[in-house]
């Protein structure tokens, strides 16, 4: 194992003699923030890179949005040095277990239940600094909110899980907290909530959040007080307490509904699509546009469905992690993903297989 | 592509290219005469203007591909051109390339309200997506100003932002899933119907992209719902400097205005004169705010907003009272490229973006170079999210104003990228910014967009020669420049 950031000198120069050094001897890296979110993408081995001694919060100036921070700063202090300034990360990214860190968070490209509200981790991704296949250190995008010069690999190597560069930085636009954010619950079966969801989200309602398990619709609001008032006036149902807590256990994973020992699918669908006819037990956010499936149906059977609506399968957790976890790509769109990656790492060295076999 | 076609020769010459192509266009869809190509040969910057050998104005997918097949067989490079307002030279033609013009793919094909998206052809125009879902109660988002004439594939290959982008973002965040021809002429999906599509994020990597990687034919973008209510403030300065801190005092106050947009005093006098709007032209700035949401939201938000530019020294204050009279405030912002070219026989614009606290001192520096210079600079910008735009008034007919005039854009730029911002914010690099590319990037990082652009086209024929210098080109740039006492290519070659 190799491990960055001890002798506290030139961290990105470190990482970029190690990339040489495997480059040079043909060793994978299996590139490692707070390890996390191992479980996610297929299994993919190599000599393990640990990125968490590289962290720190490079700039943050709260007037002009913006935060940058090194890949293995961990999640938690990130977003707690942002709360005391009244900021927050729109995407609401989970961290599924302590230890979380920003270049995994990036890597994986995971947002919360703000993300079709707010946008997605891609959408909030300013710049970045990576270290290619060949260990050179990389800067593209920056800081600034509108940035076209050159191709936007910024926004490429989000959820690219580590497959076209060591993400060494990042800068990303961050949000005001919203004054206030109430939650309410009411009682509807599934192919009424997606639709109601999808009605609301056509009107000017400052909803943030929403998801529908066992029959009961959660729907949280942000905003200034008076404009979450009126919005729960406007939406009807049985205001929460503990909204907050329920919302990070979705966020986490930590709601009962996850806890189950059948493979988990992360379903995407266009939003307003109807229930799907899979067997197996459903938990839908994002306004329909996320859907969480424990099921033992065959991968094929769960694909050929949620291709037929325009949407893609993921097995999330559980299953054969050596077959294709995401969706397989027709062969034009392989074809150019299997180019993008020797752009950027023509001997793949990191995390070999890990997105796609062949990746 | 008919497999027993015949075959044009290798440097084929415009007449013979014509007549290849007529094999699978309709006879009025391929422009061969000098006279007719002549509308084609500059886009929105005009002092860089080509003939290209042949224009081709496709209406079906089918006919895109078959462009792309033959010419990529025969190795002919192809430029695409939306509606041409572009302000960086990227739809500039190529003497010896074909000129896919993507104007006959107008229709909007398909609205899904309820899953707020629509189905559009690249040469719709941005305004008619809005203006088609309006009594619906929708709209597109990113509204640039060149609006009613821009098409949606040149906003997507530009990533065209607007005036309300720093709440509802840039054509990135607003777009869901691209028909894409490449330049072998396979049609790939890019992008889904879902929020989120497997594998790399080539929607993203789409947008931006000069027409470098691939013709956009089909666009899904995302709808919004017009917001219930919207209030616009417009607040004068009498010092450039207190009105660029106003603009991120607002933002320190956790409110995201729907648009947030600056007028320096001759841009407002220039806009005045042509709009009548009722401007302050003896104010030094004028910051345009406007606040959208629910009534309540507006409501607690705009008193936040009077106080603190207030509290920011603003010597004049207005809310437009009605519809009517906040569209006639916007109206004069609009206009003001137009309101320019009023004051000067030609303007050249300047898209550089900074981070925000840096205004004041960029505005500063900007009016002092315009002196030495002695060209005068009208300033109307983004300033919610630092994009400025300078316009550099000229007159072409002087002989050596143009080239005084594109020294001095350089030197803007080569500021921007100082104050740590960027070469340009919504306009792309085209070939108008190819140098300064140069001082943006280094040699590696300039060598992994190339070896990106070859992933999608191995042999250069999608727009060659802009957006991305060659190392060479940067080499013999950076002999006359060095830029903070370092080389740039210090291994390179100089000329
Ligand atoms: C008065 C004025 C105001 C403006 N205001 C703004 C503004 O507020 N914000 C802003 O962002 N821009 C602005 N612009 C710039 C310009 O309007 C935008 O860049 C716009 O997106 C260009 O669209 P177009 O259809 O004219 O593209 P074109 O100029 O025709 O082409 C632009 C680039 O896109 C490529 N391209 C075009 N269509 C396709 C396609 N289908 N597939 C692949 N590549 C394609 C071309 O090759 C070229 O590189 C303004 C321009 C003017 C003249």
């Amino acid at each position: 194992m190799q491990s960055v950031g001890q002798a506290g000198n030139n961290v990105d120069k470190e990482i970029s003699l190690l990339v040489k050094q495997a480059i040079t001897e043909g060793v994978p890296l299996r590139l490692r923030g707070g390890d996390t979110k191992a479980f996610y993408g297929r299994a993919s081995e190599g000599q393990p890179l640990e990125l968490r001694g590289h962290n720190g919060i490079v700039s943050y100036e709260p007037s002009e949005l913006v935060v940058t921070a090194r890949a293995g700063t961990s999640l938690a202090e990130l977003e707690s040095a942002l709360a005391e300034h009244g900021q927050m990360l729109g995407f609401e990214p989970p961290h599924f277990a302590e230890g979380a860190t920003v270049g995994g968070a990036i890597a994986c490209g995971l947002s919360g239940p703000r993300r079709p509200y707010a946008g997605s981790v891609r959408d909030f991704v300013l710049g970045t600094r990576i270290i290619n296949g060949r260990g050179e250190l990389l800067r593209f995008g920056g800081q600034v909110m509108k940035n076209v010069a050159g191709y936007d690999i910024s926004r490429l190597v989000v959820g690219a899980l580590g497959t076209l560069g060591v993400i060494v930085e990042v800068s990303m636009k961050v949000l005001p907290i919203p004054a206030r954010e109430e939650t309410v619950r009411i009682s509807m079966l599934c192919s009424q909530a997606i639709e109601q969801m999808n009605e609301w989200a056509g009107q000017p309602i400052p909803i943030s959040g929403t998801c529908h398990h066992d029959g009961t619709l959660y729907v949280r609001v942000s905003g200034s007080v008076k404009g979450v008032e009126a919005a729960i006036g406007r939406l009807d149902g049985e205001l929460i307490d503990e909204g907050a807590a329920f919302w990070h256990s979705v966020k986490e994973h930590r709601h009962a509904f996850f806890a189950d020992d059948r493979s988990q699918w992360r379903i995407s669908v266009p939003q307003a699509a109807p229930p799907l006819p899979l067997d197996g037990e459903w938990l839908i956010e994002w306004g329909g546009g996320q859907r969480w499936l424990k099921s033992d149906a065959q991968a094929v059977v769960i694909r050929k469905q949620v291709e037929a609506v325009g949407g893609h399968a993921t097995l999330f957790r559980g299953g054969d992690r050596s077959d294709e976890v995401f969706h397989p790509l027709p062969p034009g769109l392989f074809n150019l993903h299997r180019n993008l990656k020797n752009a950027f790492d023509p001997q793949r060295i990191f995390n070999p297989g890990r997105l796609y076999r062949e990746l | 592509m008919a497999q027993t076609a015949e075959r044009a020769p290798a440097g084929v010459d415009r007449g013979t290219l014509g007549r290849m192509l007529r094999q699978w266009l309709p006879e009025t869809a391929v422009l061969d005469h000098p006279e007719q190509l002549r509308p084609y040969e500059c886009d929105g910057l005009s002092a860089y203007r080509k003939l290209p050998l042949v224009v081709v104005l496709p209406d079906t997918i089918e006919q895109v591909q078959t462009v792309m097949r033959y010419c990529a067989s025969q190795q002919i490079p192809v430029v695409a051109r939306g509606a041409g307002t572009g302000l960086s030279g990227g739809a500039l033609p190529l003497e010896n390339g074909v000129l896919l013009s993507l104007t006959k793919f107008n229709r909007i094909l398909d609205v899904d309200l309820l899953n707020r998206t629509a189905r559009v052809q690249p040469g719709v125009r941005n305004l008619a997506i809005s203006e088609a879902v309006s009594a619906s109660g929708f709209y597109y988002a990113p509204d640039p100003s060149s609006q009613i004439a821009c098409s949606i594939g040149g906003n997507v290959a530009e990533n065209a932002g607007g005036l309300h982008c720093l709440k509802y973002g840039l054509t990135v965040h607003n777009i869901l899933k691209l028909q894409v021809v490449t330049v072998e002429g396979d049609l790939v999906t890019v992008g889904a119907d879902s929020l989120d599509a497997a594998g790399y994020d080539l929607l993203a990597l789409m947008t931006g992209s000069e027409g470098m990687l691939g013709i956009i034919v089909e666009i899904t973008v995302r709808l919004l719902p017009k917001p219930a209510s919207a209030k616009l403030i417009m607040a004068s300065f009498d010092d450039i400097e207190k009105a660029g801190n106003a603009v991120g005092n607002i933002i320190a106050t956790g409110i995201i205005p729907g648009g947030l947009e600056m007028m320096d005093n001759l841009a407002t006098r220039a806009t005045e004169d042509f709009v009548h709007a009722g401007y302050d032209v003896d104010a030094a700035a004028i910051l345009f705010c406007e606040l959208d949401g629910t009534p309540e939201e507006v409501s607690d938000d705009i008193e936040q907003v009077q106080k603190v530019l207030e509290e920011s020294g603003c010597t004049d204050m207005r809310i437009a009272q009605d519809e009517q009279q906040r569209q006639l405030f916007w109206s004069g912002r609009k206009a003001a490229f137009p309101a320019a070219g009023r004051l000067s026989p030609d303007y050249y614009c300047i898209d550089g973006t900074i981070p925000r606290k840096k205004i004041g001192y960029v505005l500063t520096r900007i009016a002092e170079m315009g002196q030495e210079y002695g060209l005068r600079i009208a300033n109307v910008f983004h300033a919610g999210d630092g994009n400025l735009h300078p316009l550099i008034l000229y007159d072409g007919n002087q002989p050596g104003e143009l080239e005084r005039t594109e020294e001095l854009g350089g030197k803007i730029l080569e500021l921007s990228v100082e104050v740590g911002g960027t070469i340009t914010g919504e306009h792309g690099v085209g070939v108008e910014k190819i140098n300064q590319m140069c001082v943006q990037f280094d040699k590696s990082e300039l060598s992994q967009f190339h070896a990106l652009k070859a992933a999608f086209d191995p042999n250069n024929l999608l727009n060659p020669g802009k957006a991305v210098p060659t190392l060479s080109r940067c080499a013999e740039f950076g002999a006359m420049h060095v830029h903070k006492g370092e080389l740039k290519f210090p291994e390179l070659e100089r000329f």
